[in-house]
């Protein structure tokens, strides 16, 4: 049969106005049913026929999942809280601004007005071969084509692949990481709450799902601990376009400084790998140590050493290296 | 006597359509009993059609027909049909199905069974040319002459260029002049580059949806289009049909950049399905779709040789060029790209070679300085590293190079009409700064380099000998009709101002007729090539001559005196030494209607066009008419020039580049429209930016297919990625050889802004020419770190 792409299908669609309601509905249609947040993601699948929902359940006509509250010292987040709320919201500059940097690096505005911080942390990864409908491993196929010896895979992994190498994409999974946020997924059996570090998915485990969420769960809140309250923060995302584009590589780091040295730090890049990652090898090499130029280097070059770049990103290992240095030293060179 | 129009700032009358959403573009267009039609495309980059089954899909409810290959015209190789049952690209349409919705129509297309069978395909220009290479067409790999032909290089052509390098063979087409090899010998320098520019498609917004339908024969269509007159032409010539049974309605044109010259081939489609089915039938074209079908600039791979003399003049320059032409037709970019080298340096010998090889890419077509935008951007930087070596100014390389009146370029050694460019250098050199931005070169601010660029771009400015036709209409207004099309350069209004002026008629009452050729329309130049500032201020200016000359022997007839005695302004004509002596346009309309004849278009020139007769004739007796060909002295070719300036900041820890700063001058003759040209030299030279840096196009070379195919993966430049301010000035010294002084201008700031961004780049690389596009960060960071690059020296689509 032939194929047409970029002309979207007809499906069932449902707005529920509770959680409760989503998750009967999510239930009930089990592997048919899509949960649509922003749409951002869903609307490209959609659109290419490749994905092919017969319930779409749109989660936007639920206030219960949107809006930003303080929680002793942290925050509680509603996955529907959008992009443009979580960048601009004074709770979040104040406390947490590695999340509002984050959150104002996605796309564009008109993209943050419209995408949700949950569907960005729970968005699909960008593989133009994945993504063009290419029978590979992720897609349930038996090959990865962007490993080939000839594929086009500068935008792939140089870290953590297994059979698959398309990279996580996501501008704010890493800020939430470094935060040690918990991520809150509901289904209709009930709660369980997982560390953002957890709740991404390693293609080893399994390799269609970027994330831990089952198909009757949904993530409905994201909390953050006071832990990084003000720590020290850095964030920072090389693109192809200062807009409207996924990263290159993405780092986020929180930091406390005691005394001149590092007393704690969390690193993680974005872009790398099939998840966010938390780099622990340049963790190590900087807590109680000074936060400066050579053990920033040093920390970025314990970051790549394990990296394995495929044909055409040996690139972001140097970028890789050097936005970590960068994380360490400061913003300033 | 009213202000002049030309030279100031006025609004185009269709500005308010445009930003209150008032304007209908061709999809927003109904008729009654329309149905949506979508394509069927080709998944392979190479196939042949065995056989189709679209019995499920025309038995679905709400599908109305289907369009197959054998039911569209088929030209003759190479030439493109709408349709066809040998996609020679990926996404390449075969058929077309008609349905009630768009839904309806794309659920069909998933019923139709077809059986392709996969036929060898190439991608990369310089694979077809090696011995046992592929080719993209069953007949052959280039077109030499009219005839399709193979070219194939010997395994020793490949192995004499070194490594990396670019090899050189047998050329599909070749010229020279001067001692070439004698000139190389006294050169005191000589550089030898490998250069590789991408292929990048066009993205106009405004995907090219068409809307068709017929009543009692003939066919209404609204289309894209970049120009009006000649569309209707290419519609009527594809399908067969008459010019007066074709009825093209595109009044406003979301943006062409050449790929949309006299339409496209695919608003075949709609007007043969709807002709079939007995419905009108809208084709509305996807992103993705736009991105095959919407045409693209053809790339090069290519061998730059350049011999210098001590004070940096170019003495001799070899250039050798294999294009990438897609599948069809031929693209003469590379021809192109040699005559602008040959003028921007004067080169005194030069030796061109170059093959255009067919590959099994989506088809290329004319892009906003078609050739000039790639030799220029590849090139400039090449003039840096010489001036580098030579020890001398950058600016002054180009102040020995650049040419002036006494030009000549090309094989045939052509003379201008003008060029101002050592003005426009000079100028730029002082709006933009240049001695104390150039001292800043290379400076280190933490991980920023800045890097100071410069791109010298000409391109053809004009052509001429098209016609004019305007009416003095009983209501006293002037109605300038308008053959060529509202690309949304405002030209449409912008070169009506001759008219205006000529008659001395105040702005506000003159009418723009455009957009119909219902409305009756006088045959024009294509709105492409820059063309038509010059070519129909020209042909508005004879039109309004002839109008003037009308209305003073009308004066002169009714009031007395000889016709000589009298001027016109403020929609009157009016004796010269007694104002009140006259009469009001109006009554002159009234009076030329009386008279008849030539006065009110019954008697009409000989030399016009067929096409301008009709509209005449149609128009005839409805007020005075003014209606003339464009025969006005045109000796030399007409060519624009400008020179655009950048800083920039490339970030050697992560490959990025900042654009601090960009300075554009032009010489484009008088300027009709300032804010007009601010937005030609700002957003070609944008354009340019975003060809040099992040807009790319990609195929996986194993399965030949695209990747680049929506915009955020074709990544052309987004407000962020320029400079928040921009500053630009002209020359503004009149061409001699035209009445009003213009030139055109769309075409030559793209070059201008491309070069001095990778010409900047490379300076901030400390004279470092990567000498290829785009320049991503990945690429910048590996030429840093001292890495290998990402991908091979002429490695293309990537």
């Amino acid at each position: 049969m032939a194929v047409i792409r970029d002309m979207m299908p007809a499906f069932e669609l449902f707005r529920p106005v509770s959680v409760d309601d989503a998750l009967q509905l999510m239930a009930r249609h089990g592997e048919a049913a899509w949960a649509l947040a922003g749409g951002l993601d869903t609307f490209d699948w959609l659109k290419d026929r490749i994905k092919r929902p017969e319930a779409v359940i749109d989660l936007g006509a639920i206030s219960e999942m949107r809006g930003i509250t303080a929680d002793r010292g942290g925050l509680t987040i509603g996955a529907m809280t959008t992009l443009t709320e979580v960048a601009t919201s004074p709770e979040v500059v104040e406390s947490f601004s590695l999340l509002s940097m984050a959150a104002f690096h996605v796309a564009t505005p008109q993209i943050r007005n419209q995408g949700t911080i949950g569907g960005n942390v729970a968005q699909d990864t960008r593989c133009w071969y994945y993504r063009g409908g290419w029978p590979c491993y992720r897609a349930g196929g038996n090959i990865c084509y962007a490993a080939a010896p000839k594929a086009m895979n500068r935008e792939h992994c140089i870290l953590g692949a297994k059979r698959c190498v398309a990279v996580n994409p996501s501008d704010t999974a890493p800020a939430l990481i470094a935060l040690d946020a918990q991520m809150v997924i509901r289904s209709a059996g009930g709660e369980r709450v997982v560390a953002a570090e957890d709740f991404f998915m390693s293609p080893a485990v399994d390799i269609t799902r970027m994330t831990v969420l089952e198909p009757d769960e949904l993530l409905t809140e994201i909390r953050i601990p006071e832990t990084w309250s003000r720590a020290r923060f850095y964030f920072e995302k090389v693109r192809d376009r200062q807009s409207w584009d996924f990263s290159l590589v993405t780092v986020a780091s929180a930091m406390r400084m005691s005394g001149g040295r590092v007393q704690d730090a969390r690193i993680v890049v974005n872009g790398v790998a099939p998840r966010p990652v938390r780099v622990t090898e340049a963790e190590s090499v900087l807590i109680g140590s000074p936060a400066n130029e050579s053990i920033g280097l040093a920390a970025g070059e314990a970051a790549i050493r394990r990296a394995k770049p495929l044909r055409h990103n040996d690139f972001k290992r140097p970028l890789m290296r050097n936005l970590i240095r960068r994380a360490i030293r400061g913003q300033e060179a | 006597m009213a202000e002049k129009t030309i030279g100031r700032d006025i609004a185009p009358p269709d500005l308010v359509a445009k930003v209150t959403g008032r304007a209908k573009y061709a999809e927003d267009f109904r008729a009654e009993g329309m149905v949506f039609a979508k394509l069927l495309a080709s998944p392979m980059p190479h196939a042949r059609v065995r056989s189709i089954d679209t019995s499920e899909a025309l038995a679905m409810d709400g599908v109305f027909g289907v369009l197959t290959a054998d039911e569209v015209p088929q030209p003759g190789a190479p030439n493109e049909p709408a349709l066809t049952n040998e996609p020679l690209y990926e996404g390449e349409a075969i058929l077309a199905v008609a349905a009630i919705d768009e839904t309806t129509a794309a659920d069909a297309i998933e019923k139709i069974r077809m059986d392709l069978e996969p036929l060898p395909f190439v991608l990369d220009p310089l694979d077809s040319l090696r011995p046992d290479g592929p080719n993209a067409r069953l007949d052959g790999n280039t077109r030499i002459g009219r005839e399709v032909q193979t070219i194939k290089w010997s395994e020793e052509d490949f192995a004499a260029a070194a490594d990396g390098h670019m090899p050189v063979g047998q050329p599909g087409d070749e010229w020279s002049y001067g001692d070439v090899d004698a000139a190389f010998d006294a050169a005191d320098l000589v550089l030898d580059e490998t250069i590789v520019h991408q292929s990048l498609t066009h993205h106009p917004l405004e995907s090219r949806s068409c809307m068709a339908y017929w009543q009692n024969g003939k066919l209404f269509i609204h289309g894209s289009t970049q120009s009006t007159a000649r569309t209707r032409a290419a519609i009527a010539r594809g399908l067969g049909l008459e010019l007066h049974d074709v009825v093209l309605i595109a009044e406003y044109c979301g943006g062409g950049f050449g790929s949309k010259i006299s339409g496209s081939t695919i608003m075949q489609v709609p007007a043969l399905l709807s002709r079939k089915i007995g419905r009108p039938v809208m084709l509305r074209i996807t992103r993705a779709e736009e991105t095959y079908l919407g045409r693209a600039r053809p790339g090069f791979q290519a061998k730059a040789k350049i011999g210098y003399r001590a004070d940096g003049r170019v003495v001799a320059m070899e250039l050798f060029i294999v294009q990438d032409n897609g599948p069809y037709g031929r693209s003469g970019d590379f021809r192109t790209a040699a005559d602008m080298a040959s003028l921007t340096y004067q080169v005194p010998a030069m030796r061109f070679g170059g093959v255009s090889v067919y590959t099994n890419t989506p088809p290329k077509s004319a892009q906003r300085a078609p050739g000039g935008g790639q030799i220029t951007s590849m090139l400039e930087p090449i003039m840096d590293k010489a001036a580098r070596e030579l020890g001398i100014d950058r600016v002054a390389l180009r102040h020995i190079n650049v040419p002036d009146n006494d030009g000549v370029f090309g094989p045939r050694r052509r003379g201008l009409t003008s060029a101002y460019v050592r003005e426009a250098l000079d100028r730029g050199v002082e709006l933009f700064g240049w001695e104390e931005r150039a001292a800043r070169s290379g400076q280190r601010h933490g991980s920023m380099v800045t890097g100071i660029g410069i791109g010298v771009s000409s391109f053809v400015g004009g052509s001429s000998g098209f016609d004019g036709l305007l009416m003095i209409r009983e209501d006293g207004k002037l109605y300038v009709h308008q053959g060529i099309g509202n690309l949304g350069t405002h030209s449409i209004a912008d070169t009506a101002r001759a008219a205006a002026d000529v008659l001395g008629m105040p702005w506000d009452r003159v009418e723009i007729v455009w957009g119909d050729t219902s409305r009756h329309l006088p045959w024009s130049a294509v709105q492409a090539g820059s063309q038509t500032t010059h070519a129909h201020t020209r042909a508005n200016h004879a039109a309004a001559m002839d109008a003037k000359r009308k209305l003073q022997e009308i004066a002169a007839g009714d009031l007395g005196g000889s016709p000589g005695d009298y001027e016109t302004g403020d929609g009157r004509v009016y004796r010269r030494n007694d104002r009140d002596t006259g009469m009001t346009f109006a009554r002159a309309a009234r009076r030329a209607t009386q008279l008849g004849g030539k006065y009110s278009g019954e008697e009409l020139p000989e030399d016009i066009n067929a096409m301008t007769v009709t509209s005449a004739q149609a128009l005839a007796g409805e007020g005075l008419m003014g209606v003339a060909k464009d025969t006005y002295p045109h000796e030399g070719s007409t060519f624009s020039f400008v020179v655009g300036f950048a800083e920039v900041e490339v970030d050697f820890e992560t490959g990025h580049v900042v654009v601090k700063d960009y300075t554009a001058v032009t010489d484009c003759g008088t300027v009709l429209h300032p804010r007009s040209l601010a937005a030609q030299l700002y957003g070609g030279g944008v354009q340019g930016m975003g060809m040099a840096r992040s807009q790319r196009w990609v195929f996986d070379p194993q399965w030949g297919v695209s990747f680049a195919k929506r915009l955020y993966t074709a990544r052309p430049p987004g407000i962020l990625d320029v400079p928040l301010e921009m500053k630009w000035a002209a020359v503004g010294i009149p061409d001699p050889q035209t009445p009003v002084g213009a030139k055109g201008i769309g075409e030559p700031p793209l070059g201008a802004g491309a070069a001095a961004i990778t010409s900047a780049i490379a300076d901030a690389l400390g004279g470092r020419c990567l000498c290829r596009t785009p320049l991503t960060a990945d690429m910048i960071l590996a030429a840093v770190e001292g890495r290998e690059q990402p991908y091979g020296p002429l490695e293309t689509h990537v």
